[in-house]
């Protein structure tokens, strides 16, 4: 219940944060939301030495449409992506996803970037993302001019559990989705037992088509596996067909067979992995139906 | 042993304190200043009995440290009542929303938000909206009852 | 129901009056455990075991008691120079405090640190350093009766093997010989699993001893304190407390259900701390303390056997369980009852033949076993047999509400003895169920059912028509520690008319300081407004057995009519020394005494109470109060049926709940909207264990469940909007009529679930369904897959 000590730092800008994680090293952790990060602390299973509370920074909390991007800054909470208009109707994915976060109380407080930059496998944003492509933009420690800046593609972001391409020393700032060309449609698809519990499997569908063409797809999975999982071949099988029942059937067995599901008191391997299949399935059926204007 | 100097306004009143960098908002609450309405009643945030107002939004003060809320503003359940009780204390009152009256209060605090957000909640999303507060005693229908009474008496009159 | 007799100004029985207690709790004013702070207070936090079994080699305190902030590390040796390590359980078992040479369970307490402040606490704990050896563990209570099994209670003279107990109950052999003769037998083993109730607020004490006075007073989340008041001093007589130097005293309790009835290490730790240092001693438990190390409910391995003729008469009944009690048998049942009420398993139906026998034994798991909302055991025995109904009647091919209608206790049978020996006094069991059936509209239902199931779609209705006993209870047969279970009331009316009453029992939410206030008001015509009610200091109530198993109504509310009568049998004459008539030309309706034809020539009650001061007769004492012990003479039985209906998702068997019918019959009701509560409470509590809550252990006595991140309490989502209606058949023999109600829910709704979920899939050939119906449960019985 009580954490260990740790020194607690408020800094006002984004290169101070950057400058303060250079200098205190690999035992100092960003505080952004800190619905992970205290509970564990709580816990004592993670013991920062050092905390640098990035809540006061200005400038990380927008939802924005800019040059064929949505971009979203990584302090946005939980509970604004849940209730935005522009979310809702032009991407419900991400309000499914948000939605189904932990508890109302945990969204006001959780940000999308501490979801993604966690990197735990069970967390739900990380499946969307990949889905929908995303590309991640990180700042960190520049030179005499000003902070360095790079964007790394999702695929490229999930190292392994609690794992991500950040480095020590990098804040994750923005996550940019690129505008969908045409008719498309997304959806997000969770099993949990209970409000607050995480997946016992997630899974993410994002399909654009052309015409009645389906002309790309993404589909990504949910604590099932030591990272957000794409499943790869479900995709290829769904590009270029009309995602008819049996394309789906298809496509979502595709999924099942690469999730890597781990046997626990949320279910056991079997279980979560015919749960795979199933979330898989409805999520595209979902997205077709959006595409085609439905919801 | 690190240490911070924080003044926080809990309720309109400005509390000052050196304090751990790690001690928890919610003991900041009952320890320090002795507002023990806000209550524990666990250690993985997830019960909600902590539930208090930061600047206006419901947060689970277990899981905030205290020098999170340096030059901010918090609410408690001791703060709900003005010149008369709030309509959600008088609806949980109306409507039998309590029994044991421990998670009591963080229920009130997060339907304040709730309503706040949402004036006018069905009762499926009321269900949604309390999600992050748990209750043993009362089986929560009271409760969507208390609710739906606060939400309409503050539609007939709205106060603060 | 009768109409109200009282005015809804006076509040008297039947009128739903708002809870007194309420204008505390929502302003945050309530006085719970951890809100008492005593001057120079210091904490206490527990070292626990990570191992299930294991030698205790050596513990060094040195670099906790080095932080600033400890004051004190306690552990077994310490507590031994006291004869302290070591207490009784209330069924005469012996169980740890602190350990001296191993430890029995996984998150077992081993020492205590004690500092200035929670947080230095929490850091000594860290530093405490324990060396372990690890020792062969049982977990499982079948291989704990094996031969081979290694001896937990080695520390027990003459224990030679993990067997605790053997208790019977019924005619062993005639129901053999019934069994022979059936048409019809079945068999199916069900499992009740460990659960918690988990109450919002965990447990916790606050300690301060005197040692000039030699006074203890101890606040602690008890639900009986003038029981644990003469456990601590028969404990710790030896120490020097003596009982009239004990206080207890029960603070504003977040829940209890039962959890906070036993005497837990941490409260007995934080005593002798505050005895030897002289220090006011808090200690509050975090929510994984509680779930892992707490009293547990359930844990019954029962092989139950139904047998009938083919017209679906039942004519016997026969259950065989192992009872799972952990490392010690520390449930707080009725001394003579160690399978509690278990033998009511014959439930609503008119049996001719039963015989139950129940085996407890020792495992490497945590003590207790009744503190889940169970009333001694009759959630496992109604679980049995109502699933066992189910299961005749999905064998014979009838319909579940007829086959039991057809074989119902009939309404004009009452007082009926019960083949194991219960006098059920009264019931009316086919006027609950027909209720139930038409509210929620069962024709329509099964037609709809019939129509989805030809679709392919999967929808089930449950139906459980439970009776329940409680209302412990009469001194011939009931006792907790050898202290007999009556329960009392002292009620004094002051001269302004206005109620000072206490009462034995102690409320952890169920509204007794409006409830018994509102039997007061119907006694003696006061309104509930000038009626305070208090409970739970043992320095000012007096003594009863407590809050738990629904016995507050049944035994302690009847101590208060009959206290009330007492003082009106008083008020009648000193109401005829004021009218200056003979008390026989008196008549009483609430509230005052007039005279016979002259309704005019009356004396309030009020103005009674000021005479009792000012003017009472002569020869006669002042003041106007009374005192009622109250020994029941039997238990009340409440009951009821409920109907469940469900919907599920044959893709990922997830099952939702659609509706909740709830049908319940507690008697005479005192206060309506308190009733519905407790109903609803009760119901939320009987669903969680059916689709969502278990404590379970590994081979090594890891536990999965001992946080909120495992144990799944139900959220509002998860809970459905309950419906209830209800009969009302008074008990003939409590001076109210009313039976008690707060558990009646959490009996009668698990089965009713897993009936309806069993309903759902019968057609593909599922029988049974242990709970929790977990999706994966309900999917591997769709797709017939085995768990491996």
């Amino acid at each position: 219940m009580i954490p260990g000590s740790f020194d607690y730092h408020a800094p006002a800008t984004l290169d101070e944060a950057i400058k303060l994680l250079g200098e205190l090293g690999e035992d100092a952790k960003i505080l952004a939301g800190g619905h992970s990060l205290i509970p564990m602390m709580k816990l004592r299973l993670a013991e920062p030495t050092n905390l640098i509370d990035i809540n006061g920074l200005s400038g990380l909390n927008y939802i924005k449409e800019e040059n064929g991007y949505l971009c979203i800054g990584a302090m946005t909470r939980e509970a604004t992506l849940e209730t935005s208009d522009l979310i809702a109707e032009k991407y419900p994915i991400l309000k499914d996803t948000s939605e189904v976060i932990a508890d109302p109380l945990v969204r006001n407080m959780a940000t999308v970037g501490g979801n993604i930059a966690h990197g735990d496998p069970a967390n739900d944003h990380p499946a969307t993302m990949v889905a929908l492509g995303a590309e991640i933009v990180i700042k960190g420690p520049g030179g005499i001019l000003g902070g360095r800046e790079r964007t790394i593609a999702i695929d490229d972001f999930f190292k392994g559990p609690l794992m991500t391409a950040l480095e020590q020393n990098e804040i994750l700032t923005e996550i940019k989705i690129p505008n969908p060309n045409g008719k498309s449609g997304a959806t997000y698809k969770k099993l949990e037992r209970k409000v607050g519990d995480y997946a016992i499997a997630g899974a993410a569908a994002a399909l654009q088509f052309d015409g009645d063409n389906c002309s790309s797809a993404g589909i990504a999975l949910t604590n099932v596996g030591p990272t957000p999982i794409r499943a790869t071949e479900a995709q290829d099988a769904l590009v270029g067909t009309s995602v008819s029942s049996d394309d789906i059937d298809k496509a979502s067995e595709l999924a099942a067979a690469v999730a890597q599901p781990v046997g626990d008191h949320r279910g056991s391997e079997e279980y979560k992995r015919a749960v795979v299949k199933i979330l898989t399935a409805r999520a595209i059926q979902t997205a077709k139906d959006r595409a085609e204007g439905g919801s | 042993m690190a240490t911070q100097s924080i003044t926080v306004n809990i309720n309109g009143e400005a509390k000052s304190a050196e304090v751990e960098d790690r001690l928890l908002l919610v003991h900041f609450i009952r320890d320090n200043h002795g507002l023990t309405g806000t209550h524990i009643g666990c250690d993985t945030t997830h019960c909600g009995a902590c539930t208090v107002l930061l600047d206006g939004t419901a947060v689970k003060s277990c899981t905030v440290f205290a020098v999170q809320a340096n030059g901010r503003e918090v609410t408690t359940i001791e703060g709900m009542e003005g010149e008369a009780l709030h309509p959600l204390q008088e609806g949980f009152m109306e409507e039998h929303g309590l029994q044991c009256g421990f998670c009591t209060p963080g229920m009130i605090m997060s339907s304040k938000h709730l309503l706040d957000k949402n004036p006018n909640p069905t009762e499926e999303e009321i269900r949604w909206g309390i999600s992050g507060n748990l209750c043993r005693c009362t089986g929560y229908l009271n409760i969507v009852k208390a609710v739906q009474y606060a939400s309409n008496k503050l539609q007939e009159t709205p106060t603060e | 129901m009768a109409e109200p007799r009282t005015s809804f100004e006076i509040g008297g029985m039947g009128h739903s009056v708002k809870r007194k207690e309420d204008p505390r709790f929502i302003r945050g004013q309530g006085k719970f455990i951890d809100d008492i702070v005593r001057p120079g207070m210091v904490f206490m936090d527990i070292v626990r075991s990570p191992y299930a079994h294991a030698k205790i080699k050596s513990i060094n305190s040195e670099k906790a008691l080095a932080l600033p902030g400890v004051a004190a590390v306690i552990t077994g040796e310490t507590l031994k120079e006291y004869n302290l390590h070591m207490m009784p359980t209330l069924m005469s078992d012996t169980q740890m405090v602190l350990p001296l040479e191993k430890v029995c369970y996984q998150s077992q307490e081993v020492a205590a640190v004690v500092a200035t402040d929670r947080y230095s606490a929490a850091d000594g704990v860290e530093l405490v350093e324990v060396e372990y050896e690890p020792l062969p563990v049982v977990t499982d209570p079948f291989k704990a009766t094996a031969k081979d099994a290694p001896i937990i209670r080695d520390d027990k003279e003459g224990q030679d093997s993990n067997h605790i107990f053997h208790w019977e109950s019924g005619d062993k052999k005639g129901t053999a010989q019934a069994f022979k003769d059936a048409d019809v037998t079945l068999k199916q083993d069900i499992y009740l699993p460990r659960i918690h109730v988990a109450s919002i607020e965990t447990c916790g004490c606050v300690s301060e001893f005197d040692s000039v006075t030699g006074q203890l007073t101890v606040w602690m989340t008890t639900q009986a304190p003038h029981a644990i008041r003469t456990v601590l001093a028969l404990v710790a007589g030896h120490v020097g407390l003596q009982e009239d130097k004990i206080r207890v005293i029960s603070p504003d309790i977040g829940g209890g259900f039962g959890g906070k009835v036993p005497v837990y290490p941490g409260y007995v730790i934080a005593i002798a701390a505050s005895v030897v240092t002289g220090l006011p001693i808090k200690w509050i438990e975090d929510r994984r303390e509680n779930l892992q190390a707490d009293s547990f409910a359930r844990d019954y391995h029962m092989t139950c056997e139904i047998a009938a003729d083919k017209d679906g008469t039942m004519k016997a009944l026969r259950i065989k369980t192992l009872a799972d009690h952990g490392y010690a048998d520390a449930a707080c049942n009725p001394s003579k009852w160690p399978a509690g009420l278990f033998s009511i398993c014959t439930g609503s139906y008119d049996f001719k033949n039963a015989f139950t026998e129940v085996d407890g034994v020792y495992t490497n798991k945590p003590p207790g076993g009744i503190a889940y909302r169970c009333s001694f055991r009759v959630t496992e025995a109604v679980h049995a047999i109502e699933r066992m109904v189910d299961m005749l009647a999905d064998d014979l091919d009838m319909d579940p509400a007829e086959l039991r209608l057809k074989n119902f206790i009939p309404s004009n049978a009452f007082p009926y003895k019960s083949p194991m020996g219960w006098e059920y006094d009264s019931g009316n069991y086919e006027g609950a169920l027909k209720l139930a059936m038409k509210n929620i509209g069962y024709e329509a239902l099964l037609k709809e059912q019939k129509e989805k199931r030809d679709r392919g779609e999967l929808m089930g209705i449950g139906i459980s028509s439970f009776t329940e006993v409680v209302g412990a209870g009469n001194s011939k047969d009931f006792d907790i520690l050898g202290i007999k279970m009556f329960d009392s009331s002292e009620i004094r009316i002051h001269p302004t008319g206005k109620v000072t009453a206490r009462f034995g029992t102690k409320s952890q939410g169920q509204g007794h300081e409006t409830t018994y206030a509102q039997i007061i008001a119907e006694e003696l015509g006061i309104p509930v407004s000038d009626i305070s009610v208090e409970e739970g200091d043992t320095d000012t109530a007096p003594y009863g057995l407590g809050t738990y198993a629904s016995r507050s109504t049944p035994v302690a509310g009847a101590a208060g009519a009959m206290a009330c009568r007492k003082i009106r049998d008083k008020a009648k004459k000193i109401a005829a020394h004021l009218l200056e008539v003979s008390e026989d030309d008196l008549e009483w309706e609430p509230g005052k005494f007039s005279v016979k034809g002259i309704p005019k020539k009356a004396s309030t009650i009020q103005d009674v109470a000021f005479a009792a001061y000012t003017n009472h007769p002569q020869g006669m004492e002042a003041g106007l109060e009374a005192v009622s012990y109250y020994d029941p003479p039997n238990m009340t039985f409440p009951f009821g049926s409920y109907i469940c209906v469900v919907d599920i998702d044959s893709g990922t068997g997830e099952v939702k709940i659609r509706r909740f019918m709830a049908v319940d019959d507690c008697g005479n009701i005192i206060n309506p909207m308190i009733v519905e509560g407790q109903i609803h409470g009760g119901l939320t509590m009987g669903i969680a264990p059916a689709l969502l809550e278990e404590i379970s252990y590994d081979e090594e006595g890891n536990m999965t469940g001992g946080s909120f991140m495992e144990y799944l309490v139900p959220t509002a989502v998860e809970t459905p909007h309950w419906e209830t209606d209800k009969t009302c058949t008074p008990s003939p023999h409590h001076p109210l009529g009313a039976k008690g109600v707060g558990e009646s829910a959490t009996v009668g709704a698990p089965p009713a679930v897993a009936n309806a979920v069993v309903d759902a899939l019968s057609h593909l050939g599922v029988k049974h369904l242990d709970i929790p119906i977990t999706p994966e449960k309900v999917w591997r019985a769709i797709h017939k897959r085995d768990a491996t």
